[in-house]
């Protein structure tokens, strides 16, 4: 961070105040997501929890529409938050002068046993100093990131571009630094670091860039990895992030500017999502925004994955790579071959597409089952994906309609734990699927309802032609698919 | 009646002298259309029924290691001719699996040897242990010396569970279209030109019940090889096996 305490928090006073925009131009978080510097996302009785700068923080029932109300004292920059045990430890920065300013900052952590500021046991500890910066060491002590290692240490990282990235230890039981620890310079030319661990590996999560300048901000994340927790953490092409190295994780896109602040929460094996802010979203105003994405490793790198688009797709099972599609007759197209010829033959017209029209009398009109084959690009294999605000979300998304293209017919879970496609969209929970990319970019199709039933299912290839719904497993491809382009 | 007398020698004999009469009908297709008809095409290759199949025995059977059911009672083949097996759209099925070919055809428990009248046609069924995982129609109709395309295979066997199997799923592949029906009940329509894949198409849940549940299905083929394979798999996937499989 590179802005005054002080502006910061006008910032977030001002855009709080402002209305939330309409869903087709957000395809960040909706409601009124606005933020800076978020921490680690937090799940506390079914609620999630985000702090940002200046105190308070967002709170959100479903993931998806997010709204003020956490409360976090303090005030302060970029905190940090993880759950310990069945405690909740915040760590924040009690100061920070940006670039024209002082340096001499305080890192400090507070405990709290929930983080409904309604519970009656919502009570933050006293705040506790475990790191500090002087006014003009190579250092700038705030911007504090958490982790509890596989081994049960916890480490907290600090620090900005005024010298270096620094990590302390700290104690998991009390949140206070570990006596006789001495910290350690892990990064330059960073800050908003975090850690995360995965297969062997620590990851040191950084934003490079410029902070704070709305849709003129650079702020973009990069990230390097080390076999021990106290480096050295180098990028993709070998160079220490303690040369400034560090490889992208996500930069500006899509009429948003500015990621920031890395936050990691797994949802089970193979769903993972990083949260951060856009300094900008252009679509809101230019608020500055909290947003949510899918996380892909890719070759042990974790990359930014994609925030589904509305559109029309095949949806290719991951298992045998063949297409979901209606259960109706496939319906020959004029069958004329073309092999060879003269190549001195006048060229042929294109061949036309089959279209819904060519098909759609040959279909039932009531449920329609749905099975698995060969794509051919027909109209019974091409679904029309588009989000439905108005139903809510997931951490991450807006639930999906998913249609055959040009019609409104729907692809819906039935009581038995199957799928069919039902003539008409009605908007039943049945009717509405959530997606969500996976670590390993494939996706996860999953109904936010399943009749009668409380058991989360999701889209599963049965057989190489079968579709059901099934328990998610990351270890199987049945339980994957794509979305490709008709 | 014994249909697993060895005579390579003779088949061999008949085999190449039916094989240079079938080169002969080998025709060129027109350019831009189907080849013509092959289902009169005749063996080239001399087939035993008993390098794929074994003789029926008393008592019962497992599923093998894998879940598969190989013992089967099967029809010798129903003439279907169909020059081509892309006209296997779920509605040709419907109309084609739908039609009575032949009395009690969809509550028979035949025994061995017992025929059926199909319009001129008089066909046996035949109870047979296969010797793969999948029972190999193309070489069933071979071994019996008939034709071996455009056809229309029937099967049935009896499943013995000794207490009721829940949430399991019926599970096959055949070349090409075929339809299963459990306890008379249909469970599985593979439609389309259609490899043998194991584990291609599979039923809803079902519950295999105490007791017998009869298992019959229905293969059709145009030209090309024929052939089926059939397990139960549970919710992970993983083969049904116990229970008892016999023919009657």
């Amino acid at each position: 961070m590179s802005m005054t305490m002080k502006t910061k928090t006008i910032l977030l006073g001002t855009i709080a105040l402002m209305s939330a925009l309409t869903f087709e131009k957000a395809s960040a978080q909706i409601g009124t997501p606005y933020i800076h510097d978020p921490s680690n996302i937090m799940e506390c009785d079914g609620k999630y929890y985000t702090f940002g700068t200046g105190g308070g923080g967002l709170i959100s029932e479903d993931g998806w529409t997010w709204n003020g109300g956490a409360v976090r004292p303090g005030g302060g920059a970029a905190p940090d938050a993880l759950k310990i045990g069945d405690r909740y430890l915040i760590a924040y920065s009690a100061t920070g002068g940006g670039l024209g300013g002082g340096h001499a900052g305080k890192v400090l952590t507070m405990w709290n046993k929930t983080l409904d500021p309604n519970s009656p046991d919502f009570a933050y500890t006293e705040p506790i100093e475990v790191a500090s910066s002087l006014d003009d060491e190579d250092c700038d002590a705030i911007d504090a990131g958490l982790l509890l290692g596989p081994d049960g240490r916890l480490w907290c990282t600090y620090g900005t571009y005024f010298g270096f990235i620094r990590m302390v230890e700290l104690d998991p039981k009390t949140g206070k630094r570990v006596e006789g620890n001495e910290a350690i310079n892990i990064a330059i030319d960073c800050e908003a670091t975090t850690l995360m661990y995965r297969d062997g590996w620590y990851y040191l999560l950084g934003t490079h860039g410029t902070c704070c300048d709305g849709p003129n901000s650079t702020y973009n994340i990069v990230v390097g990895r080390s076999r021990n927790v106290t480096g050295p953490y180098l990028d993709n092409v070998g160079r220490s992030m303690l040369e400034g190295g560090g490889k992208m994780v996500i930069a500006a896109e899509n009429r948003k500017t500015g990621p920031g602040h890395f936050g990691r929460y797994i949802v089970e094996e193979g769903v993972e999502k990083m949260s951060f802010h856009y300094e900008a979203d252009f679509d809101q105003g230019g608020r500055s925004v909290l947003a949510i994405r899918p996380i892909v490793w890719k070759n042990g790198w974790p990359v930014a994955g994609e925030a589904f688009k509305d559109g029309t797709y095949e949806i290719e099972s991951e298992r045998r790579g063949y297409a979901l599609e209606l259960a109706v007759d496939f319906v020959r197209m004029e069958s004329v071959r073309r092999r060879g010829g003269d190549p001195n033959d006048p060229p042929l017209p294109p061949v036309k597409s089959q279209t819904l029209n060519d098909v759609i009398s040959t279909w039932p009109q009531g449920d329609i089952n749905v099975r698995i084959g060969d794509y051919m690009f027909r109209p019974h294999q091409k679904w029309t994906i588009t989000a439905v605000p108005e139903a809510g979300g997931y951490l991450g998304g807006p639930y999906y309609k998913i249609l055959i293209e040009g019609t409104n017919r729907a692809l819906a879970a039935t009581a038995d734990a199957e799928v069919i496609a039902v003539p008409t969209f009605t908007g039943a929970p049945e009717q509405l699927w959530r997606i969500d990319q996976l670590t390993d970019g494939t996706y996860r199709i999953m109904p936010k309802k399943v009749p009668g039933s409380d058991k989360e299912l999701v889209l599963i290839s049965a057989g190489d032609s079968t579709p059901s719904l099934g328990k998610f497993d990351m270890n199987s491809d049945n339980s994957k698919w794509n979305f490709r382009n008709p | 009646m014994n249909i697993f007398h060895r005579k390579t020698g003779l088949a061999i004999c008949f085999a190449v002298l039916l094989g240079v009469s079938a080169f002969a009908q080998n025709a060129t297709p027109a350019p831009g259309a189907f080849p013509p008809p092959r289902q009169n095409y005749k063996i080239q290759t001399p087939t035993n029924l008993s390098d794929y199949f074994t003789e029926a025995t008393k008592g019962v059977v497992s599923p093998d290691e894998k879940g598969f059911i190989r013992r089967w009672m099967i029809l010798e083949p129903i003439d279907k001719p169909n020059r081509t097996n892309t006209v296997f759209t779920d509605s040709y099925l419907r109309q084609a699996f739908d039609t009575l070919y032949f009395k009690n055809q969809f509550t028979i428990l035949p025994k061995d040897g017992e025929k059926v009248k199909v319009g001129k046609q008089k066909l046996a069924w035949h109870a047979l242990d296969s010797k793969l995982y999948n029972v190999k129609l193309y070489r069933f109709a071979a071994g019996l010396k008939k034709q071996v395309y455009g056809l229309l295979f029937w099967a049935v066997t009896v499943i013995e569970c000794e207490e009721d199997i829940e949430n399991v799923r019926f599970s096959a592949g055949s070349n090409s279209a075929s339809m299963w029906w459990l306890n008379g009940e249909e469970v599985l329509l593979l439609s389309g030109d259609r490899r043998m894949v194991v584990d291609d198409g599979q039923s809803h849940r079902l519950t295999l019940k105490k007791g017998r549940n009869i298992l019959r299905g229905a293969v059709i083929n145009g030209p090309g090889m024929s052939d089926f394979c059939v397990r139960f798999v549970d919710e992970d996937g993983k083969p049904v096996k116990n229970f008892t499989i016999s023919y009657q």
